[in-house]
């Protein structure tokens, strides 16, 4: 079962959590993932977000901890996080 | 050419596979740079070709000599024959064959090559049978790998009737040695049988295809079931003939446990690489097995697993050493360069069989 379908099967936002805490992450926004070999840049945001999901799996918490960061709503730190979590999973899925 | 810090006797190892065209290079080229590169034993490296075009026949800097062998379909007995007369001139210590159709001799010659005192470490005729491409489905099932279905093919009306049994294009069509193409349709797939079968000979093999990312293991066999010194590869750039022009390293535990329980089935002895696909839902398949080291082995030695140097120990009895954690996300990229030779360096080759010494032949005998 791919990381994506994993992670709609659970119904869950984030892709599970061993994959997000095996992706290597550079300050320059290079993730590499190991497993699959696939690698590509995310931006200050995208990157954030990764981050967070690595130690926390509560969307909510996340968003607020965005919002705190990037000086935006809550409400808006969630749609970039509801909206990137459908990118990683096509990306790193 | 002593290519590394002195350390228990000086060997002499030979190894064939000097062909390196850039679309498909062997593995010989690579494998001397892993022993070049080395720091565990004191070698002097000799290259074996077939034809005087290989490149690696005049590459100085890191072959001692080198010698032309009659092709694999001479027999057995040529290959021995030129072989001791190269070990007369050389003292080989270590033979390390490969390409794929010189290795059932190498296998059946293994005590006779004993005794002229090179050894080999190499599967038995058995395992070498079992994992080859038209019988690896047995293995596979033993192992709990899945594996495509494969089939040998006698006539090209084959795929003009396959589908009605249930097969599906695209299907890949391969030689027993050499060779895959993925064919589209029945007329690309006759085009391909004729082409494979005179190229390579029969049984040519038939494959369902299975769209998805490959992957690469190396690791060397150690004879009772256990594999050792795994370095996995994602091919991230290929040539024409499908061939890793880039890759980067990487874990994957699945891929892992799976050619661990092909080895272990096995009792594989000796180098190997395992090609597999991770199709579309994430599960894998078995493409191959490969009785020797791959081409981009010199990866091994760039991500800290000197599978070459590991194999030396080995042929000598040591335990296997141990291996540090591969660095993973190291990245290969190859390139192609060209290598000037005196006219007398071709002419060594062409006409005498070989370049004895090679080092020490200089560029001006060639104008002179």
């Amino acid at each position: 079962m791919t990381n994506r379908a994993r992670s709609e099967a659970s119904g869950e936002l984030l892709l599970p959590a061993d994959v997000l805490k095996r992706l290597a992450l550079s300050d320059s926004g290079f993730v590499f993932d190991p497993v699959t070999g696939d690698s590509f840049s995310a931006n200050a945001t995208a990157l954030s977000i990764i981050r967070h999901a690595q130690h926390e799996r509560d969307a909510r918490r996340i968003a607020e901890a965005l919002a705190q960061e990037f000086d935006v709503g809550t409400a808006e730190a969630e749609r970039e996080l509801i909206e990137f979590s459908g990118v990683l999973r096509r990306v790193v899925g | 050419m002593n290519c590394s810090v002195p350390r228990g006797p000086l060997l002499t190892v030979a190894l064939t596979g000097m062909n390196a065209r850039a679309d498909n290079p062997g593995p010989g080229v690579a494998v001397a740079r892993c022993l070049a590169e080395q720091t565990r034993h004191q070698v002097r490296l000799i290259g074996l070709g077939y034809d005087a075009l290989e490149p690696g026949l005049y590459l100085d800097g890191l072959f001692d000599a080198t010698y032309l062998m009659p092709y694999p379909a001479a027999g057995e007995d040529a290959f021995l024959a030129r072989l001791a007369a190269v070990q007369a001139a050389e003292k080989i210590d270590v033979l390390i064959p490969c390409l794929d159709a010189e290795i059932p001799a190498c296998i059946a010659l293994q005590d006779r090559l004993a005794a002229m005192g090179i050894r080999t470490f190499l599967p038995d005729a058995a395992q070498f049978a079992l994992r080859a491409k038209d019988r690896l489905a047995e293995a596979a099932e033993a192992a709990g790998v899945a594996m495509p279905e494969t089939r040998r093919v006698s006539t090209p009306g084959f795929f003009q009737t396959c589908t009605r049994e249930g097969w599906r294009y695209p299907l890949v069509v391969k030689g027993v040695f050499y060779d895959a193409v993925v064919a589209y349709d029945a007329a690309q797939a006759v085009a391909a049988y004729h082409r494979i079968a005179a190229q390579w000979g029969h049984p040519v093999l038939v494959q369902q295809h299975v769209p998805g990312e490959k992957y690469n293991l190396t690791a060397l066999g150690d004879g009772t079931g256990a594999m050792l010194g795994a370095v996995m590869m994602k091919k991230r750039a290929v040539t024409d003939k499908g061939k890793a022009w880039a890759g980067v390293c990487i874990h994957d535990e699945v891929l892992l446990d799976a050619s661990t329980r092909l080895i272990a089935a096995l009792k594989w002895r000796g180098p190997f690489e395992v090609e597999g696909v991770r199709d579309r839902d994430g599960a894998y398949h078995l493409l191959e097995i490969n009785p020797r080291f791959p081409a981009w082995i010199y990866f091994s030695h760039g991500v800290g697993r000197n599978l070459p140097a590991a194999l030396l120990d080995l042929v000598l009895g040591h335990p296997a050493p141990s291996f540090p954690e591969p660095r993973l996300g190291s990245l290969f990229i190859r390139y192609a360069q060209e290598v000037v030779l005196p006219l007398s360096a071709f002419e060594a080759v062409v006409t005498g069989g070989g370049r004895p010494q090679a080092s020490e032949i200089q560029p001006e005998e060639a104008l002179s």
